[in-house]
């Protein structure tokens, strides 16, 4: 017989596809699994564009066994762009987290999202705004420490082509930075 | 022969075998590649040029001096496919249209062996041409043994996609619209190695064409023409069998023949074109595949 | 051990290459690409063969040539191309040629919603040929059980000459999981020992309940094989004293060996008058509510079904005993609902069914339970 339910975190990335989202959720997912001991499931929604559309990347974590294995109502939701805002803002529970980036997304109907600018830092910090996306971990980690921030060190250096792997890890460092910040605030 | 006596003679037990007992059967070392067990007379009508197809594709391998046992051929729906039940080699009846999809996996399985597809002009152009031009464009390993009678025989005769324009069929009642592929041409187009083509009257030229079709190694197509006098031939009012293979003597024309002729003449030509158009050598496909196999397990990328 | 993260459809096509896969045939068709683009990669390094066919019509029609040719083969699509296949698929029944299909099922009918989840294709798995047959269609639940019912699939085609279909979907198929998948060289599977001379051998030998062994072709055993009615060499026959022993065979050689066939999981609790019966991604929500409930007190059954077909009748309809009702949820309209009615009766089946490309969610089910 199977034990009782086990508690879930439910992470939802979104962004234009092209911006790496789908990627930051297997990273976050190898952190918590292969680097963090825990249970992990991760999924994906995408439209028919190769590039540009609205991406989604789902996470569920937890210490036991994940049943249904989609997002039910968010604890934490990440939009890069106004149309993952539109489409995905209102689906974090109450209390629950939403990040937006500042200088993408207009969050006006969202009083109580964190704004911050990730692709923007992330330019500052690497010269490349690919690199948004690692930014974006840094900062959801950071808040919600989900993950341990040596287990999203070691996921994310593991899946750094080779030669990125400094860039990466500064723009991880950016994105704990933002999150002090706005722990701080 | 109506249908139902071609329902009789697929349905004779074996002791109504029809093999002669005199004893040639066994004296001919050629013969000895028909089945022995089973399944004769054939379900071909009396006087179908498909038998003499048969005979010639017997004689090429009997020629190359094939194992029987590295022979594969593989069919697929109508009249031209029931040939292969009746020869001893490793023989698969297939779907409609599908012959060289089905051969194509077995050569990959089997790259030893000679894959032999065996078509008529409905099975390998309407259902099955998608799958034609795909092979050669591969050079995949096989040869395309299309026998063109230009209808639908085993449903009755409707029209094919190599019946002339103006031609009689059951679905053609006031002559066809469409004009026909030419065969051939197909092929070369989509890349095969080797394209001849000749007909039932010119039997022995066919047994040369198949012969060199079998021992290439990259895809090769030999078009047999042939007739259907059940259909066509009464629908069409041009007379019995013998009178359709006669036509097919008066009205073709080596390659060679052609080729002495004026421009003009050449340009005015309505005869049927014997002769073998293509025979290159290209990479076989599952050659280079082995060679990728070959490539990647040392390590390379 | 490593634990890694995988996608479904990377586990299928691991579950292919430790079972001894050595050739795949294949379309690109969303969701299921990602089990070709595995195949193309990893099949050469073991000495195995890919091939990208025209369409899955040839892609079909290509493995079973090279199952005849002696290579364990597969192939992996999603509903239209599955819809493709049919004919095909039914040749490979009559042939009675091994072979796995994989159709990673999306959201139907025709183009529908390609990156979409669905379980539309229960009843084509079944029905999907023209004629009667019996056939197997295994449904994982879970990345791992993607890896393991990929390695019986083919052990099933093998040990009953049968085509076998994996019937994933695009939730099982996209999403990661942690996985550790076995030493591949501890995965045995079944296989074809012929042992009669070529003058004696028979491939469509008919003693009944048997299963007569497949010999390649190559190998010095020259036979017929055909897609019309057959006699116990391969030859053509529409005599009934050869067709009927035939039909007599083939429709009944899985049911001496469906407790080899069917695999379940029971999670049975003493008093329970509801039971949640599921399959495929749809067996993690029924589980999901299954606990919700038990922790609100009340008291349930689950029975997930990771064969579907044949459809396992006995269990059903002792599970009917068991309980008043029997939920099933699903992503479609109802197909495997039917069969759970047509064994339990109408009245005590309750459907919780979406067929939008969403899935059923744990409270629809939960809802479900207590009104």
């Amino acid at each position: 017989m199977s034990g009782g339910l086990a508690p879930r975190t439910e992470i939802r990335l979104a962004g234009e596809g092209g911006q790496g989202m789908i990627l930051a959720g297997i990273i976050l997912a190898e952190a918590a699994t292969i680097y963090g001991g825990q249970n992990a499931v991760q999924s994906q929604s995408y439209g028919p564009e190769a590039r540009g559309g609205a991406s989604k990347s789902e996470v569920v974590i937890s210490p036991g066994e994940i049943d249904h294995p989609e997002v039910l109502q968010p604890d934490v939701v990440v939009a890069l762009s106004q149309e993952a805002f539109r489409k995905f803002g209102g689906s974090v529970k109450p209390g629950g987290l939403l990040i937006v980036d500042a200088d993408k997304v207009d969050s006006g109907s969202a009083p109580n999202a964190i704004r911050l600018p990730i692709t923007k830092l992330a330019f500052e910090t690497t010269g490349k705004v690919i690199t948004a996306n690692t930014v974006a971990l840094g900062v959801l980690v950071g808040l919600t420490g989900v993950v341990a921030r040596p287990a999203l060190e070691k996921a994310i250096l593991a899946r750094a082509p080779r030669g990125t792997e400094e860039m990466n890890q500064k723009a991880l460092e950016a994105g704990f930075a933002a999150a002090e910040q706005v722990k701080n605030s | 022969m109506s249908n139902q006596d071609i329902l009789d003679a697929a349905t004779l037990k074996q002791d109504d075998a029809l093999i002669p007992q005199s004893g040639w059967f066994e004296r001919s070392e050629t013969l000895q590649k028909l089945r022995k067990n089973k399944k004769f007379p054939t379900i071909w009508c009396s006087g179908c040029g498909i038998g003499i197809v048969m005979g010639a594709l017997i004689r090429a391998i009997d020629h190359l001096g094939l194992d029987n046992d590295k022979v594969a051929l593989v069919a697929g729906i109508g009249c031209t496919a029931r040939m292969p039940v009746y020869m001893d080699f490793n023989t698969l009846h297939t779907t409609h249209g599908r012959a060289l999809a089905f051969a194509t996996g077995l050569k990959i399985a089997r790259p030893d062996m000679k894959v032999i597809a065996i078509m008529g002009d409905g099975d390998a152009l309407a259902i099955g041409g998608n799958h034609f031009i795909h092979a050669a464009r591969r050079n995949m390993g096989i040869t395309a043994l299309v026998v063109n009678n230009a209808i639908y025989g085993m449903t009755g005769g409707q029209y094919s996609p190599t019946t002339p324009l103006g031609g009689r069929a059951t679905t053609a009642p006031y002559g066809n619209v469409e004009p026909p592929f030419p065969i051939c041409d197909l092929a070369i187009a989509a890349g095969a190695s080797y394209v001849s083509r000749s007909t039932v009257y010119h039997a022995l030229e066919l047994d040369k064409f198949l012969a060199e079709a079998i021992a290439k190694e990259g895809f090769s197509v030999v078009e047999a023409v042939s007739y259907c006098h059940t259909t066509f031939g009464r629908f069409n009012k041009l007379g019995t069998a013998a009178d359709m293979l006669r036509s097919l003597k008066d009205n073709s024309i080596p390659r060679s023949a052609l080729e002495r002729l004026t421009p003009e003449e050449r340009a005015a030509n309505t005869k049927i074109v014997r002769g073998n158009f293509v025979n290159v050598d290209r990479p076989q496909y599952t050659q280079v595949y082995s060679n990728l196999v070959t490539r990647v397990q040392a390590g390379e990328r | 051990m490593t634990v890694k993260l995988m996608q479904g459809n990377d586990a299928i096509g691991w579950g292919a290459i430790a079972a001894g896969c050595r050739f795949y045939a294949g379309y690109p068709i969303t969701p299921s690409t990602e089990v070709a683009e595995l195949l193309s990669r990893e099949l050469p390094k073991v000495g195995g063969k890919f091939i990208q066919m025209e369409d899955e019509i040839a892609s079909m029609a290509a493995i079973i040539g090279g199952r005849v040719g002696g290579l364990k083969s597969m192939t992996a699509t999603s509903g239209p191309g599955f819809s493709l296949m049919q004919e095909n698929i039914g040749y490979a029944v009559m042939t009675e040629i091994p072979c796995v299909v994989v159709d990673v099922q999306r959201l139907g009918p025709s183009t529908g919603q390609p990156t979409a989840a669905s379980q539309g294709d229960v009843m084509q798995a079944r029905w999907g040929t023209h004629g009667d047959h019996p056939i197997i269609a295994l449904s994982p639940t879970s990345v791992r059980q993607a890896f393991d019912l990929t390695v019986k699939a083919f052990d099933l085609s093998e040990r009953f000459r049968t085509p076998v279909i994996l019937l994933a979907d695009e939730i099982v198929g996209h999403m990661r999981e942690p996985v550790d998948l076995p030493d591949f060289k501890s995965i045995h599977i079944f296989e074809q020992q012929v042992t009669d001379s070529p003058a004696d051998y028979k491939a469509f030998r008919n003693s009944p309940g048997d299963v007569p062994p497949l010999a390649a072709f190559g190998t010095g055993y020259r036979y017929h094989i055909t897609g019309l009615f057959h006699d116990e060499v391969g030859f053509p026959t529409q005599r009934l004293d050869e067709v009927d022993p035939w039909l007599e065979r083939v429709n009944t050689k899985l049911d001496k060996h469906l407790d080899e066939i069917t695999f379940l999981e029971e999670d049975y609790q003493e008093g329970a008058r509801v039971a949640l019966l599921s399959y495929g991604a749809s067996a993690r929500t029924a589980r999901h509510a299954m606990k919700l409930a038990r922790q609100k007190g009340i008291k349930v059954d689950l029975l997930t079904l990771l064969t579907i077909w044949p459809f396992p009748e006995k269990q059903v309809e002792a599970l009917g005993e068991r309980v008043e009702r029997i939920i099933v949820p699903e992503m479609n309209l109802g197909q495997l609902a039917y069969e759970v009615e047509r064994m339990v009766g109408r009245k005590k089946v309750r459907r919780v069914v979406r067929a939008n490309g969403e899935m059923v969610t744990p409270q629809m089910v939960l809802d479900a339970m207590e009104n």
